[in-house]
């Protein structure tokens, strides 16, 4: 299978699904993704069983202020230069380009950059959703070492990072940006198929595509994105309101929906990051991290990110289970609800909306 | 302004044109609606005739302000648009997205005279990505035939000094006119680039404008001093909107909210505009306009021009009321213009919302009669009913019968609906305010609506918009990056004087600017802690 402008606009809106409130806006990456497809030619999308063991696999993303991601738009040599650093290195070219964070931007702007580089997609990501810090990738959960990072820049720097662990790789590679204007684009855990196999989460850009192209041509598409997404619909309703508060460098927010229709009566309340992390009733948690819970506008089901929250809107939050790497005792120390700073235990989306799930 | 001072509003909407004359105290003396013309020209000079018609002291007359849809209609229709040099300042930044990648193929193919990224242009903190290379910016404009050019840099609304030598270096060696996005938009390269670059298309419209109102003056012996209206809801001279055609976009619905606060007396409100197809719900702040936090998109290009925060719901005098199997449905088509014939208290055939209205006693002021009217119609389609078919028109039972009223009565059941939701969409969860109901259409609206403190029905409202353009003031606005740190005062105060300087530009008087907006937005990842900074400055025309 191949990724051709024709499908961009349904990976995009996917992505924004997948993005659970955060991750970046998808315009620009679709953009960038549709003139390189002119370009270069649709991008073939394959899956880790057609690579050999030996064959490496780059997962791109970019990094930064999106304030400056959307004024500082990457340049079209970034992707080259890593590539060539990654030969440099290894001794042989990169085999595939694999999204770092499916959820959002970094979802849809690796089609560009695969396109760019004549490689292609792998059908994987190291999420399965959109997390903010580096170190919250499937990579690192499965115990693969943290021990290279490259980073590219819009002028043509290249930095190599060979750090000690994931949080000095959260660490460094923020500086590198910070210094690169606050933007750049990054490989990180360049890994071989081998080493791939069971540490990134597979089929990911093929889920997005289904998940953007569920709501096309239906009547009813907030019933057809629940079906294909499997997901309980906690609420549907009016947020009523959002509350932002900026603490330790990471802006927290509380959104109320109040429900109407056959939820009247009812109250859900957000807990957002940079992402939808917890959704309460009643002070209990009806859905959590690193379970995927995102706010999709009743009418067209089209995503609404944590930014675009606002008064009035008439929203269904949706939730749905993550992948089960994130379920293991590293994953939920690393992206459970203590991670973000919420003192819940994690429980299962399962179990807390029973016999809820479609699909 | 001069003893006796007289000065004319004129706003061109979709349907009708509106003009006004105000005198010295702010009083409305003339009033005149005429339907908008496809070439907007003569419905223009018919608004203006009809109010000169009621007034004497034509040398009184010493400002007409306009608020038109010339360069709306330009960009929608692709005609009459320059061909538009399209220069980007910020290789090897930016490449992955060149200029115009989202643009309509055929507005493109209007428009563009060739597309080019350069290097130069600015990081996030005021560092240059490179140097500016004035030599592939002359190798590119060589090559190209355009009637205007268009620059845009990276990060130039924080640091506009590339833009600025690139715009001397068009004016000096190729004598076109230049439009730099840092005058034009805030930050989002994409979104501030296609407004500089529809802006350049529209220096002909522009001028067009410019030409046919001061030749409408002149033809009328008319020495009055001519202004145009922008989207924010102010006004600048004509010289400024030759360089900023663009802001001419949009300007109805601002003249609209800033024509209820001048006639209500109230600031904080928010306003329905009325009209015979839609109606539009904005939010007064302060009696300025709440502006759109979303990026609007003009003739299917995004930009992210400032724009008031507008609610369109499809529910205007001429919408459509239909019954049928599963109830009454209340549009989304309207008569439109044709309401005058087709309503059913006008003697048409078509029940309207407006014929809702009026079986629910909500009556304009001097149409006592609409209720005797409606009910004749409806005698008369009963009349004639036994001899047609059933169900030709959208309401088939014409009589006031039960039936018949209890139709309208469930169509303005809906429609009520419609304007409450649309009310709490805008209220943002504020119930203190009261709701200024503008418009032909405002007697529509129900006397009591949940969500808000009142429903105010100034007087002149169906001419709010026309009113709204007479009493503007002019303004000027910076979005750029400040130091957050110990500096970040003095850099706040920078940018208000910067402000300030543009509203005085605009035509504003120096004495009487003030700083009517600050807007301050922390930014994340940057080496010096920076915040984004929105400052918008207004103030009277100057005499």
């Amino acid at each position: 299978m191949t990724i051709d402008i024709s499908d961009i606009p349904a990976l995009a809106r996917g992505c924004a699904v997948l993005g659970t409130g955060g991750g970046g806006d998808v315009r620009t990456g679709s953009l960038a993704a549709i003139r390189a497809i002119q370009t270069y030619g649709p991008v073939p999308l394959i899956e880790l069983a057609d690579l050999p063991a030996d064959a490496l696999v780059v997962p791109l993303s970019g990094i930064g202020a999106p304030t400056v991601s959307h004024e500082m738009i990457h340049g079209e040599d970034e992707p080259k230069r890593i590539a060539e650093e990654i030969e440099r290195i290894f001794g042989r070219p990169p085999a595939a380009v694999m999204s770092s964070e499916i959820g959002g931007a970094n979802g849809v702007a690796p089609v560009a950059w695969a396109a760019q580089l004549g490689l292609p997609l792998l059908d994987a990501d190291g999420m399965g959703r959109a997390f903010p810090e580096v170190q919250m990738v499937s990579m690192y959960v499965a115990g693969l070492p943290a021990d290279l990072v490259i980073m590219s820049d819009i002028v043509g720097n290249i930095v190599t990072i060979r750090p000690i662990d994931g949080l000095w790789s959260e660490r460094l590679a923020r500086a590198v940006c910070v210094a690169a204007g606050s933007h750049a684009l990054m490989a990180d855990y360049v890994l071989t198929a081998a080493q791939a196999r069971g540490a990134v989460i597979e089929g990911t850009v093929t889920r997005a595509l289904a998940v953007g192209r569920a709501t096309e041509g239906t009547a009813e598409p907030l019933r057809a994105l629940a079906e294909r997404l499997g997901a309980a619909r906690l609420i549907t309703g009016k947020l009523t309101d959002v509350e932002r508060r900026t603490t330790g460098g990471f802006v927290r927010g509380t959104a109320t929906i109040e429900g109407t229709g056959d939820d009247r009566g009812r109250t859900l309340t957000l807990e957002l990051q940079n992402e939808n992390l917890v959704a309460l009733e009643n002070g209990r948690p009806r859905a959590m991290v690193p379970d995927l819970i995102t706010v999709v506008d009743t009418e067209t089901a089209a995503a609404v990110q944590t930014e675009g929250l606002r008064y009035g809107q008439r929203v269904t939050v949706l939730a749905w289970p993550c992948d089960p790497l994130w379920r293991t005792p590293k994953g939920l120390e690393t992206a459970g609800p203590r991670a973000f700073g919420y003192d819940l235990e994690y429980v299962p989306i399962e179990e807390l909306v029973k016999g809820e799930l479609r699909g | 302004m001069a003893e006796g001072a007289l000065r004319i509003g004129i706003d061109v909407g979709g349907t009708n044109t509106d003009a006004v004359v105000l005198d010295a105290a702010d009083r409305v003396v003339a009033k005149a609606k005429r339907p908008t013309t496809p070439d907007v020209t003569e419905g223009l000079q018919a608004a203006l005739d009809a109010v000169l018609a009621d007034v004497t002291a034509w040398e009184r007359i010493t400002r007409v302000m306009l608020g038109t849809t010339h360069a709306t209609n330009a960009i929608l229709e692709r005609r009459n648009l320059g061909r538009v040099a399209v220069l980007r300042l910020g290789a090897p930044a930016t490449t992955a997205v060149p200029p115009l990648s989202d643009w309509p193929d055929d507005l493109r193919k209007a428009v563009s005279a060739g597309e080019v990224i350069v290097p130069g242009g600015h990081y996030v903190d005021g560092r240059e990505i490179g140097p500016l290379d004035l030599g592939a910016i002359r190798r590119f404009l060589d090559g190209v035939r355009a009637d205007a050019v268009a620059v845009t840099g990276v990060f130039s609304p924080a640091s506009a000094d590339h833009e600025r030598a690139v715009e001397e270096l068009v004016r000096d060696e190729y004598g076109l006119p230049v439009s730099v996005s840092h005058e034009i938009g805030s930050l989002g390269l994409l979104e501030r680039e296609n407004a500089a670059v529809l802006n350049a298309a529209l220096y002909g419209v522009a001028a067009q404008v410019t030409e046919a109102l001061v030749a409408a003056l002149a033809e009328r012996g008319l020495g009055a001093r001519p202004y145009l209206a922008q989207n924010d809801g102010t006004l600048m001279t004509v010289a400024h909107a030759a360089r900023l055609p663009v802001s001419t976009i949009g300007s109805g619905p601002a003249n609209s909210l800033r024509g209820a606060a001048f006639l209500s007396g109230v600031r904080d409100a928010i306003v329905a505009d009325v009209g015979g197809t839609s109606t539009d719900l904005g939010v007064l702040v302060g009696g300025f306009p709440r502006e759109s936090a979303a990026a609007v998109e003009i003739g299917g290009v995004l930009t992210n021009f400032r724009m008031p925060d507008i609610l369109a719901i499809a529910l205007g005098g001429g919408t459509v009321v239909r019954s049928g199997g599963t109830g009454v449905r209340v549009g989304p088509d309207s008569v439109g213009y044709r309401i005058a014939e087709e309503a059913l208290v006008f003697g048409g055939a078509t029940s309207t919302v407006t014929d809702a209205a009026v079986a629910g006693g909500r009556v304009p002021a001097n149409a006592a009669d609409w209720r005797e009217r409606l009910e004749a119609a409806a005698r008369a389609a009963r009349a004639g009913e036994a001899a047609k078919p059933a169900g030709t028109a959208p309401y088939g039972a014409g009589d006031m019968s039960e039936t018949f009223s209890d139709t309208l009565q469930s169509a303005l059941a809906v429609a009520d609906a419609m304007v409450i939701d649309a009310v709490d969409r805008m209220a943002l969860g504020r119930a203190d305010r009261p709701l200024v109901a503008v418009g032909g259409g405002a007697f529509l609206l129900p006397a009591e609506i949940p969500g808000v403190s009142g429903v105010i029905r100034p007087e002149h409202a169906e001419v709010a918009n026309a009113v709204g353009a007479a009493i503007a003031l002019a303004s000027g606005r910076v979005d750029t990056i400040s130091p957050a740190g110990e500096s970040r005062a003095k850099a706040i105060e920078r940018v208000k004087e910067e402000a300030a300087a543009r509203a005085v530009a605009a035509g504003a008087d120096p004495a009487r600017v003030e700083i009517v907006d600050l807007l301050e937005v922390p930014l994340s990842y940057l080496s010096e802690p920076a915040v984004r900074v929105h400052v918008k400055a207004a103030g009277p025309l100057s005499r």
